[in-house]
């Protein structure tokens, strides 16, 4: 009964396709991808311009609400990231909220998020490429003067990481603090001589509705956010 | 006792690298604080406010994120026992 030891492992690798490993992390991508895709299609399943459903409220205001926060805050001329922007809030949000399931959360993967950190990389330097030219772009690197082009470098390689650190970082300390809490109250439980792990109930909820709730939304809102904010910025509105 | 001696370490330097979480504690509080103070000045600027404050806050919690990672790091996969 209860947790005997403290058992924190990464994503378990499930199965293996000519030498290429499929672990849990992408399996569960794949149904959130498919939850994501059923709730779309239930949403705007028989629409209407004249007499809209309830369904199609919803999904009226997911798509003004994004518009509006792109355009806030990339710009009018950048309004063409708010599907894109959707999708990943979309994704990470699901990606953490099935933890609540029981489920091991995707995001709390290192590779999950990088990946979605590296599709931010590319999206900054083709915004940059495209604002500046190509010989523009790679004069940037040189400003303010010749010397800081290193630190330049290392401050744009940075960003993709830091990014997924810091998703990566709030998930997984997370499940680690949660296994802890676990491990804790079952002890407590078979230190006064209970059998039973009496006080692993309804206890650790409260940590759910913090890691699992509050930060799995925070920070699909933050690295959005930061998404919009680095790309916006690498294109900006022109005066 | 090689082995005990690179656990033992590790197990300080994950705990060393925790204190990473004091900075950004403190800057995040600053931070909300100040937030706090412009909106009870405007409040009508509440929600662009809310939004800077989190990103900010955000950018100021890497520091403290790099030293979890460590800590995860030394615990969880760590890179020193394999080099006995």
């Amino acid at each position: 009964m209860g947790l005997k030891e403290v058992n924190v492992t990464g994503p378990k690798v499930s199965f293996e396709i000519f030498g290429l490993k499929i672990s849990e992390t992408v399996i569960l991508s794949w149904i959130v991808m498919a939850l994501i895709i059923g709730i779309i299609l239930f949403l705007t399943h028989n629409m209407s311009k004249t007499n809209p459903g309830k369904k199609q409220v919803v999904a009226e205001w997911i798509v003004t609400t994004f518009n509006k926060l792109v355009k806030d805050s990339m710009g009018e001329r950048n309004i063409g990231y708010a599907p894109y922007m959707t999708t990943v809030f979309m994704f990470s949000i699901f990606g953490s909220l099935i933890s609540l399931l029981g489920l091991r959360p995707l995001t709390g993967d290192f590779n999950a998020t990088f990946s979605w950190a590296l599709i931010t990389f590319v999206m900054i330097q083709v915004a940059k490429i495209k604002n500046d030219g190509v010989l523009g772009y790679l004069k940037g690197f040189t400003e303010p003067i010749k010397l800081l082009t290193p630190l330049n470098i290392i401050s744009e390689v940075a960003k993709p990481v830091s990014m997924s650190f810091r998703h990566f970082g709030n998930i997984a300390s997370g499940i680690v603090i949660t296994q802890l809490v676990y491990f804790a109250l079952t002890s407590l439980s078979s230190a006064i001589g209970l059998d039973f792990p009496l006080f692993t109930i309804a206890i650790p909820s409260v940590l759910s509705i913090y890691f699992d709730l509050f930060c799995g939304f925070m920070q699909a809102f933050i690295f959005v956010m930061l998404t919009m904010a680095y790309v916006g910025s690498a294109y900006p509105e022109e005066n | 006792m090689e082995k005990a001696i690179v656990l033992a370490a590790s197990a300080i330097g994950a705990g060393l690298a925790a204190i990473a979480g004091i900075g950004p504690g403190i800057g995040e509080g600053y931070a909300v604080g100040k937030a706090c103070e412009a909106i009870g000045r405007q409040p009508e600027c509440s929600g662009p406010v809310t939004r800077t404050m989190l990103v900010g806050c955000a950018i100021a919690e890497s520091t403290g994120i790099y030293g979890l990672v460590i800590a995860l790091l030394l615990m969880f996969a760590n890179p020193f026992i394999g080099k006995l």
